[in-house]
């Protein structure tokens, strides 16, 4: 079997060659640098604009889309036929290829979240490395976290007042930067369907846009979530500790730890609603012109959307995906469990648009005169249709909450004492 | 303060950044970047011509390119194909093209797909004919446009080539023809397609298809040649191509071109 | 002492000179911008030659075989199957006659129907071709048993 053949069912009239080649993966790509994208925008909210409410959180997207921007390039590695080979993009970048300039603006971007990431832990950093430095005997794990941690200070031991002043400033300037890179990222994510003449449903100068807006849509909801998450279990485990005098985040009383703060879950929503709103009227938007004006492709299209894809599109996306969280985060006092189901279907909501603008691209033919299915590969019963199924796709999800583990011992999320 | 030794580091530096960066990328010399593409200095452009009115369908030319050009033949992949359009009274038009051509049209059923097939009665039958499709070696390709690490070019001669030992397999490309010719080679993975046999047309040799053709429906020339007959034929008389609203100015002309051929 | 700020713009610059390092010696020599410009002819120019040096498979020139084979040639040469290459059914000469010593014929009936087999087309040259329906004339009885390809009027049955 050809590559994309064992998933695709052809029908009517379609070109021999044809087979639905992005698959499950591509749909991931998108998404996931959308989640990066827009974890990072939350956290410029407070470090830019200086919301305070948004303190907490702020902190906490930001290591998080440190997380995600590990696990963003893995789609593109398990899709790759040779992703070997894939460091040729910055060996031999084609510019005028979209893939391309995004493998540099995607550096670019990783560069400054880890800039600015330094920036915000580096008294950590300096405050654990010094003890270490001047102790004699180290046990292996105590070496191990000297070697860590020393090399993250990157050679600077100086957390006097002026120079913490001074990271204040580079981190406002990196995340002011970084809004512009992000939207940059996610924009050209849009740029890499939005540009391709020959796919009459990807052809849109709104493409880029839409993108940047649901990107940002999705980060601040998997933040939201996670930071519940994590707020929720840290205030279940300190109260099954209650009598212990130690735990892993230090000794806090119940009341410091009061689970997932009401007025930076409501605060947040508001942001979240915004950028919702302006997704769904781009889509919206999008639609409408391209019934009103009814070119070539629109008949074909027309049998897709309305016909085909109806439930994908309308009821998922749209209803699902769009709507019920809209209604949910807009009833007055916004509370923690609706604030997490809203989240659930506007990730859910965003993924589908992924899913409806990568497959939905491949479920018409070039004729306009055939259709192709595609059958998602659930159970894996060889390589391909592992790495480009279900099993793929849910692992590379679960990626950055293991990578986000891992960082929290780096890069404590849950602070008391004010550093910054 | 800058002292003279911060400035001439500061200087040092710089230049050996830029000039590295732009020695690396090779992007830094826009005097010969414009001069390759002003002066067109190629004695050839290769173009394919195809009459629609000639082709049977047999198929021999699916078959002799899959030969020719290493496709694994059961593969249902080809480089190049032949489609068949029934034309009916009522003005519906159904058009199929089984494994691409690859053992002719021996059933008067159109294949819809899935096993199922349409039968047409001889006397509904208005107008039918067949349309082989190649890659197009178009003057501005957007698959090559796409390739985010210069795996597919185009050569001087206009014949568009993909470097199977740089392709990274993404499938962009495959997703940027809007004439839906390209596809990933089965055994090597990379990205493939029609390329006017060119190792045949290299030695003065037609491709595989036009010398396959028994009834001369194909037909290659050099545009750049003006006593070539296909270029006689394209200047002189009256033709047609494929998807020009896409801008990508494809070089495969069509005698008897019908408005329903998609 | 000098400004710590600039310190990760100095670790990310550090990498980038890495990949450039790196890049002098996984890039070919020939890698560069070719006649078609950036945008068209970024490749590795000895991909070209690798196409040339592409193995011939069908040589497709009545030349080839008609020195050998004269009488078959000048038999088909002269019937209306003159047109079809001797290659459409004995497949690829490759260095016939060196290798292979004999070329395989196909002798089915879904090679003979691939023209005839009737499809009454108006305005395409298949309506010209007279068929048989293969499911009426002798069916699952190869061609060839009866019908003599080099000679395929009535003249040249058997």
């Amino acid at each position: 079997m050809v590559h994309g053949e064992i998933w695709t069912l052809k029908e009517l009239f379609t070109y021999p060659n044809e087979y639905i080649y992005w698959s499950l993966q591509i749909v991931m790509y998108p998404f996931m640098t959308g989640l990066v994208a827009g974890a990072f925008v939350l956290s410029s909210l407070y470090h830019v604009f200086g919301i305070k409410e948004l303190k907490e959180i702020a902190r906490f997207a930001l290591v998080f889309s440190f997380a995600l921007l590990f696990a963003a390039p893995m789609p593109i590695v398990l899709h790759l036929q040779f992703p070997l080979r894939g460091t040729m993009i910055f060996m031999t970048p084609h510019f005028t290829s979209a893939i391309a300039a995004f493998g540099i603006v995607f550096s670019a971007y990783g560069a400054i979240v880890a800039s600015e990431l330094w920036f915000l832990y580096r008294r950590h950093f300096v405050e654990v490395a010094q003890p270490l430095k001047d102790k004699q005997d180290k046990s292996l794990l105590e070496w191990l976290k000297f070697i860590v941690f020393c090399s993250l200070t990157l050679g600077v031991y100086d957390i006097s007042e002026e120079s913490l002043k001074r990271d204040e400033k580079a981190i406002k300037i990196l995340a002011g930067i970084g809004i512009p890179v992000a939207c940059f990222l996610h924009g050209y994510a849009g740029f890499i369907f939005g540009s391709v003449k020959a796919n009459a449903l990807w052809m849109t100068p709104l493409m880029p846009v839409i993108f940047i807006m649901s990107a940002i849509v999705s980060g601040i909801a998997l933040c939201m979530i996670t930071y519940i998450g994590v707020m929720e279990a840290n205030k279940f485990s300190a109260a099954r500790q209650a009598t212990n005098t130690y735990s892993r985040t230090g000794f806090r009383s119940k009341e410091e730890i009061g689970g997932a703060e009401i007025h930076v879950i409501r605060m947040t929503s508001k942001y979240l609603v915004f950028f919702l709103i302006s997704a769904i009227s781009l889509e919206l938007l999008d639609l409408i012109f391209r019934g009103y004006t009814a070119v070539k492709s629109w008949d074909v299209l027309r049998s897709v959307i309305y016909g085909r894809d109806f439930v994908s599109i309308f009821i998922l996306q749209y209803a699902i995906g769009n709507l019920v969280p809209f209604i949910l985060f807009l009833i007055p006092g916004l509370t923690i469990r609706r604030a997490v189901i809203g989240c659930l279907l506007v990730l859910f909501g965003v993924f589908m648009m992924r899913y409806n603008v990568v497959i939905g691209g491949q479920a018409f033919s070039l004729t306009f005169a055939g259709y192709m299915h595609y059958l998602i590969p659930v159970i894996p019963h060889n390589w391909e249709t592992f790495k480009e199924g279900v099993v793929g796709a849910l692992g590379i999800f679960i990626m950055p909450f293991v990578l986000f583990w891992i960082f929290m011992k780096i890069f404590p999320v849950f602070e008391i004492k004010e550093s910054h | 303060m800058i002292t003279r030794r911060n400035l001439l580091e500061i200087a040092l530096k710089g230049t050996a950044g830029l000039a590295l960066s732009a020695a690396a990328f090779e992007l830094a010399d826009p005097k010969k970047l414009f001069a390759d593409i002003m002066s067109d200095k190629a004695k050839v452009r290769w173009v394919f011509l195809v009459d629609t009115y000639k082709c049977v369908g047999c198929g021999f030319c699916v078959k002799a390119c899959k030969t020719e050009n290493e496709i694994p033949y059961d593969a249902n992949v080809t480089r190049t194909w032949v489609e068949r359009y029934v034309q009916t009274k009522d003005g519906k038009v159904f058009a199929d093209t089984p494994k691409g051509g690859r053992d002719g049209f021996i059933t008067e059923k159109i294949a819809l797909g899935s096993g199922q097939f349409k039968d047409i009665k001889k006397e509904d039958i208005t107008k039918a004919f067949f349309v082989p499709k190649l890659c197009n070696q178009c003057e501005n390709p957007s698959c090559v446009q796409v390739c985010p690490v210069g795996a597919t070019y185009q050569a001087p001669d206009g014949v568009v080539l993909v470097d199977r030992t740089w392709c990274i397999g993404c499938g962009y490309c495959i997703m940027a023809c809007p004439y839906g010719v390209r596809f990933f080679h089965p055994k090597y993975h990379t990205a493939e397609k029609c390329n006017f046999c060119y190792h045949r047309i290299n030695k003065g040799m037609k491709t595989a298809c036009v010398g396959a053709c028994p009834f001369g429906a194909r037909m290659i020339g050099n545009l750049k040649n003006p006593d070539d007959p296909v270029t006689k034929v394209i200047m002189n008389e009256r033709v047609s191509v494929l998807k020009e609203e896409f801008g990508t100015k494809p070089q495969v002309y069509y005698i008897g071109l019908d408005k329903e051929v998609k | 002492m000098k400004n710590h700020v600039f310190r990760p713009l100095i670790v990310v610059i550090g990498l980038v000179m890495i990949v450039l390092f790196i890049r002098l010696f996984v890039v070919p020599k020939d890698f560069g911008v070719g006649e078609r410009g950036y945008m068209y002819g970024w490749h590795r120019k000895s991909s070209e030659d690798d196409w040339k040096a592409f193995k011939v498979k069908y040589q497709f020139s009545p030349d080839y075989c008609k020195d050998c084979h004269s009488a078959n040639y000048d038999t088909i040469m002269k019937s209306p199957h003159a047109v079809i290459k001797c290659e459409n059914c004995h497949g690829p000469a490759l260095d016939h006659p060196s290798d292979p010593l004999k070329l395989s014929v196909d002798k089915s009936r879904e090679q003979c129907l691939r023209c005839h087999f009737p499809l009454p087309y108006p305005t395409s040259g298949r309506s010209a071709i007279r068929g048989v329906d293969p499911e009426k004339h002798n069916p699952g009885v190869e061609c060839v048993m009866c019908h003599n390809p080099h000679k395929p009027g009535l003249g040249g049955m058997k």
